[in-house]
């Protein structure tokens, strides 16, 4: 069990949230403009680290903000916690 | 080979079975290969047999970095069925049940495929509609497909908690006869067996670290055992075929999450066939051991962690002893969690990557054991060749880009929604 340090509420258990993937990918900003390739790399191609891993939480049971999270993805061992879009 | 008959087991009984051969030969590994397949679990060894079956490829070696089987071949739900709405799916897994069939007697092992019957149970008329369409979709495609009432359920599952006062009642289910299940070591020992006897090197304990790439075409793989050079390889490797393929600077559509399994103490039978519950997504049989063997969702993040939630056990637990209230008095034996290669649409990915002799079979999400003898057979086809068979060939890289993806359910690009 996940305890997400969410900095509006505190400890959480991860049944309160949401998992939201990868952070930090940016939706192509003119959509008409861009290519296939583009596309299918925002789409489908993420990093899939086996060690640290930026992600998206939302804490749906909470205060309801999206968080940034830093999480490693083997030891589930979390580091820096901040809101995703201040 | 030493066959196994009713001669040769009573052959055995008069010598105190003593003098039985080992299954399978402990090989060093050779300088060079014509195919290596990396990971001997149950696809990487069906490619192998295959190779050396079908395509007449002998000068082949699986490489296994820990005991063969002993990754997600061991970590499985055990369940066989092809029901599928989409027809590159149908074809694909129906092919699959096919090749179970008959595989016992293909391989001279017994894999224990028993054909229970794979029952879907739902709880309201949105389900019941999704269910006998896709149940239609598989009768118009010619696979076995039925539409069960509570009195069909009453009669085919004496366990099943039909009451009215539950909080997701169960109004009817659907089955298909022929799925079922089978043993998932005999699958990892059978292949093995039968692949060694046509000369293929099983290597265990040998840890694929890095793979060796000139001029754009694989020429070998960097090992703990040394160096070893390979005209072509295939990577079966569900769960770490990120990490393999980034060896080769691929990038995958695949995501790595983790599924929790459980079984109980063994009692007597009193499940005969895979029980599987729409509402809260937990499945059920009970093995030839007499342990209740329950499977359910994914903990729903990334995770290489091989440790599940227990958030995601309790709802486990929760839903099967609900619909089979005897589970509740039950004592857990153990659970444990596989990482699951989640791919974007739901469906694998059996084919030729952007490495001249470098093919895949991975992203197998929740559905890779009963894949096991088509993905072999499928990548050993695209390794002789050179090219898809018409089965893999839907199941490219490619789809993700052009857009003819296999999304089953219809979830989008959201690796943990399939």
């Amino acid at each position: 069990m996940l305890l997400i340090p969410c900095p509006f509420c505190g400890a959480r258990d991860e049944t309160e949230f949401a998992y939201g993937g990868e952070a930090g990918i940016e939706r192509p900003a003119d959509p008409e403009a861009a290519t296939d390739e583009a596309w299918t790399d925002y789409l489908c191609f993420h990093d899939n680290p086996k060690g640290p891993h930026r992600e998206l939480w939302f804490h749906r049971d909470g205060c309801r903000r999206w968080l940034e999270v830093e999480r490693d993805t083997y030891t589930h061992e979390l580091g820096a916690v901040r809101l995703s879009r201040p | 080979m030493q066959r196994y008959s009713i001669f040769s087991l009573l052959r055995g009984a008069f010598s105190g079975h003593r003098d039985w051969e080992p299954a399978w030969r402990a090989p060093e590994p050779k300088s060079s290969y014509d195919v290596i397949i990396v990971g001997g679990g149950g696809h990487g060894l069906a490619t192998a047999y295959y190779l050396a079956r079908n395509h007449g490829i002998a000068n082949v070696a699986v490489l296994e970095r820990g005991w063969i089987g002993g990754g997600n071949t061991g970590r499985n739900t055990t369940i066989v069925r092809s029901n599928y709405l989409l027809p590159e799916n149908q074809r694909f897994y129906e092919h699959s049940l096919k090749l179970w069939e008959g595989l016992s007697r293909d391989l001279n092992y017994n894999v224990m495929f028993s054909p229970r019957g794979v029952i879907n149970v739902f709880h309201t008329d949105a389900q019941r509609d999704y269910w006998v369409r896709r149940h239609n979709g598989m009768r118009y495609a010619g696979i076995d497909a039925e539409l069960l009432t509570r009195a069909d359920l009453a009669r085919l599952v004496p366990a099943l908690n039909l009451s009215p006062d539950i909080r997701h009642p169960v109004v009817g289910g659907v089955m298909q006869p022929r799925g079922g299940v089978a043993r998932h070591d005999a699958v990892a020992w059978g292949y093995a067996r039968a692949a060694d006897a046509l000369g293929v090197d099983i290597i265990q304990d040998c840890e694929v670290t890095g793979i060796d790439i000139q001029g754009g075409r694989v020429t070998g793989l960097q090992t703990s055992r040394g160096p070893i050079g390979a005209g072509r390889v295939g990577l079966a490797v569900a769960g770490h075929s990120s990490r393999l393929a980034e060896m080769a600077g691929v990038r995958l559509p695949i995501e790595t999450h983790l599924l929790t399994a459980t079984v109980s103490e063994p009692v007597k039978p009193f499940i005969d066939a895979v029980v599987s519950i729409a509402a809260t997504h937990a499945y059920v049989s009970q093995t030839d051991k007499g342990e209740v063997l329950i499977g359910g969702s994914l903990d729903g993040y990334n995770s290489w962690s091989q440790r599940g939630s227990p958030a995601r056990l309790e709802d486990i637990l929760a839903s099967a002893s609900e619909y089979f209230p005897r589970v509740s008095r039950l004592r857990q034996l153990r659970h444990w969690a596989g990482v699951m290669d989640m791919s974007m649409d739901g469906s694998p990915i059996i084919a030729k990557l952007p490495v001249e002799g470098l093919v895949m079979t991975g992203g197998w999400c929740y559905g890779g054991f009963k894949a096991t003898p088509a993905s072999g057979w499928c990548l050993a086809w695209t390794l002789a060749n050179d090219a898809p068979h018409a089965l893999n060939a839907p199941f490219s890289l490619e789809r993700f880009r052009t857009g003819a993806v296999l999304d089953e359910n219809g979830a989008g690009p959201v690796a943990w929604g399939h």
